[in-house]
C-alpha cells in the first residue's frame, strides 16, 4: 500500500490508490465506449460525402435514369417512389399503429391490452426479410404483378409497432385530470380519448411517427418482393415503383463505376433524408416541451 | 348516526336539483370506502362535506356524477336519486347525468386550449348551438363565474396563461356552460391564495341561488363561512348532518365535536 506510511489514519485510507485507480480505468474505458458508438455515424457519413458528393448534381435529382454512358443520369424516379412508398406506408401504419396505441393506454391492464403489447413487440422484432415475403405471398401473388401498393403496406406493416407503442407512453402521459375534466362535462369516453387525449399526446405521437418514418424510409428487404423497382417515372400505385434503398442495391451490385458512383450518391441522399426526419422529430419534441404547460 | 335524519320538506325536495342518497355503500376492491351512507341534499344550498383524508367525502362527491366507476374493480350498492331518479339505474345515460351535474377539482385542469374554446367545449358538444348562440353561452358562463371582465378582451389566448385562481373560476365557468342542475366542488380553493380562495366563495354564495352546490373541503372555517348545511364523514360512514350553525355550535356526535375542535384529523 503507497499510502501506508502516512500515518495513525492509515487504515481508513487503505485501498485508496487502488480504489481511484479502478475509477480511472473505468472511466476511460465508458468514455472509449462512448467514443466507439459514434464512430460508424462519423465513419459512414464522412466515407459517403467523399464517395457520394461527387456523383451528386442537380442532374441527379431532376432526371431519370439512363444506360452507362450516357451523361447527366439521375434518381428522380426512386426520389419520388420513396416519398410516395412512405405516404402509402402512413396511410396503412398511422390509423392502425396510432389506434392500437390509443387502446393499449386507455384500457392499460386489461388481458387484451398486454396481448396486443406482447404481439406488436414481436411485430417489431420481425426481420423485415419475412415482412417481405409475407407481403409477396399476400399482396404480389395473388394479383400477378409486383405494385408499389404492396410495398406501401409491407412497410407500413412495420411502422405499426414502432407508433403504437410511442403512442401509448405519450398517451400515458396526458394527466389523468384532463380525462377527468373532459368526462365531467359531459364528453363520451371515445370523445375524450379522440379530442381531450390524443390531442394533448400529439407532439410526442408525431415525434414517434417521424421516427418510424425514418426507419422504414431506408428498408430494402421488403420492397424486394414487393415494389420491385421501376427505371421509369411511374405514379401508377398499382405499377411497380422505384425506391431510393433499391436503386442503391441494383447500382451497387452492378460492374460499372458509373453506377457505383450513383448508389454512393444515392446512399447519401438515403441518409441526409433519414437525418433531416431525425432532426424533425427532435425539434418538434423540444417545441412540445418548450411551450404550454403551467 | 344517533338518530334518523331530519327529512327536508316536501316543497323543497321538489325543487331541481334535489339529490337523495339511500344506504349507499361503495367499495375500491375489497375496500369499503363508504357505508350506507343516508344523506339529502337541499337544492339552492351550499352542503359541505368535511372529515379527515380517506373518510370517504370525495369518493362520495364522484359518485354524484359516477366519475368514480372509471376506475377498474370498483362496486356499489344502494341508490343516489338526482330529482327522485335513481343515478344508477339503468337507462340512466351517464353523459347526460354528467352536464346536469357538474364538477370541478381540486387542481385546476383546464384544456391547454382558448379561453372560449374552454368554456365552449361542453356546449358545443353537447347541444352543437349555432356560433352567435355559443357567444352568448360562453359570455354568460363567463359572467356567471365573475371572470368576464378579466378576460373579455382576451378570449382567443391560452387558457394556460391565466393565473390559478382564474383558471380555477374559468373550469367553473366550464361547468357552468352545460347549464347543470348541480355543481360539484372538490376542495376547488385548497391549492390557492387567500385573495384566489375569497373569490371562489363569493362566486358559490352567488351560485348557489340557482344550483345545488356541494362541496368537499378540509377547510373548516370555509366550511363554517359559505354552507348552509355540514355533513360530517369519518372511517367510510355519515357521523353527522345538520346545519352548519348548529353542527359547528352544538355537535351531537362526540366525534364530530374531536374533528372540529381539533382534537383529530
Amino acid at each position: 500500500m503507497s499510502t501506508a506510511a502516512m500515518s495513525g489514519s492509515a487504515p481508513r485510507v487503505r485501498g485508496l490508490a487502488r480504489r481511484r485507480g479502478v475509477s480511472i480505468v473505468m472511466i476511460t474505458l465508458t468514455c472509449i465506449a462512448a467514443a466507439l458508438a459514434v464512430v460508424p455515424l462519423v465513419v459512414i457519413l464522412g466515407y459517403l460525402l467523399k464517395q457520394g458528393a461527387g456523383a451528386l448534381s442537380l442532374d441527379f435529382f431532376t432526371h431519370m435514369p439512363v444506360p452507362v454512358g450516357e451523361p447527366h443520369g439521375g434518381m428522380a424516379n426512386a426520389i419520388l417512389g420513396t416519398l410516395l412508398l412512405i405516404g402509402l406506408a402512413s396511410v396503412v401504419g398511422l390509423p392502425v399503429g396510432i389506434g392500437a396505441g390509443l387502446y393499449m393506454a386507455e384500457n392499460r391492464g386489461t388481458g387484451l391490452a398486454n396481448l396486443v403489447r406482447f404481439l406488436a413487440d414481436v411485430l417489431n422484432g420481425l426481420p423485415s426479410i419475412v415482412m417481405g415475403i409475407f407481403a409477396w405471398q399476400f399482396l404480389v401473388r395473388p394479383f400477378g404483378h409486383f405494385s408499389a401498393l404492396a410495398g406501401g403496406a409491407a412497410i407500413g406493416a412495420m411502422m405499426i409497432p414502432l407508433v403504437s407503442r410511442t403512442t401509448e407512453e405519450m398517451v400515458r402521459t396526458v394527466p389523468q385530470s384532463l380525462r377527468e375534466a373532459a368526462l365531467a362535462l359531459g364528453y363520451p369516453r371515445w370523445r375524450t380519448s379522440l379530442q381531450i387525449v390524443l390531442r394533448t399526446a400529439l407532439g410526442g405521437i408525431v415525434t414517434g411517427v417521424l421516427v418510424a418514418v425514418a426507419r422504414v424510409a431506408g428498408e430494402t428487404a421488403p420492397l424486394l418482393f414487393t415494389a420491385l423497382g421501376n427505371n421509369f417515372w411511374s405514379l401508377n400505385l398499382s405499377k411497380p415503383i422505384a425506391a431510393l434503398p433499391l436503386q442503391i442495391f441494383s447500382y451497387a451490385i452492378s460492374p460499372y463505376d458509373e453506377w457505383h458512383a450513383q448508389a454512393w450518391a444515392g446512399a447519401l441522399v438515403l441518409i441526409v433524408l433519414v437525418l433531416v426526419i431525425s432532426i424533425l422529430a427532435r425539434y418538434v419534441t423540444r417545441s412540445r416541451h418548450g411551450g404550454g404547460g403551467d | 348516526m344517533t338518530e334518523a335524519p331530519e327529512r327536508l320538506t316536501e316543497a323543497v325536495a321538489q325543487q331541481r336539483g334535489h339529490i337523495d342518497v339511500a344506504s349507499f355503500s361503495f367499495w375500491y376492491g375489497k375496500t369499503q370506502a363508504l357505508r350506507d351512507i343516508e344523506m339529502e341534499i337541499a337544492p339552492r344550498e351550499v352542503t359541505a362535506l368535511i372529515g379527515p383524508s380517506g373518510c370517504g367525502k370525495s369518493t362520495f362527491l364522484r359518485s354524484i356524477n359516477r366519475l368514480n366507476e372509471l376506475i377498474p374493480g370498483v362496486r356499489r350498492t344502494g341508490e343516489i336519486r338526482l330529482d327522485g331518479e335513481n343515478i344508477y339505474q339503468a337507462g340512466m345515460d351517464v353523459v347526460t347525468l354528467r352536464q346536469r351535474v357538474g364538477m370541478v377539482f381540486q387542481r385546476w385542469n383546464p384544456f391547454p386550449k382558448t379561453i372560449y374554446d374552454n368554456v365552449a367545449y361542453g356546449p358545443r358538444i353537447n347541444a352543437s348551438p349555432k356560433a352567435a348562440a355559443l357567444e352568448e353561452i360562453v359570455e354568460s358562463a363567463l359572467r356567471r363565474a365573475a371572470l368576464w371582465d378579466e378576460v373579455k378582451d382576451r378570449l382567443r389566448d391560452s387558457a394556460l396563461a391565466l393565473s390559478g385562481g382564474q383558471q380555477q373560476r374559468l373550469c367553473i365557468a366550464r361547468a357552468l356552460a352545460n347549464d347543470p342542475e348541480v355543481l360539484l366542488l372538490d376542495e376547488p380553493a385548497s391549492a390557492l391564495d387567500p385573495i384566489a380562495t375569497q373569490k371562489v366563495e363569493e362566486l358559490v354564495y352567488e351560485l348557489k341561488k340557482e344550483l345545488t352546490i356541494v362541496i368537499v373541503t378540509h377547510n373548516l372555517q370555509q366550511a363554517a363561512r359559505i354552507s348552509d348545511r355540514t355533513a360530517f364523514f369519518y372511517l367510510g360512514k355519515l357521523i353527522e348532518m345538520g346545519g352548519t350553525q348548529r353542527l359547528f355550535t352544538s355537535p351531537v356526535e362526540e366525534r364530530t365535536e374531536a374533528y372540529i375542535t381539533g382534537r383529530f384529523g
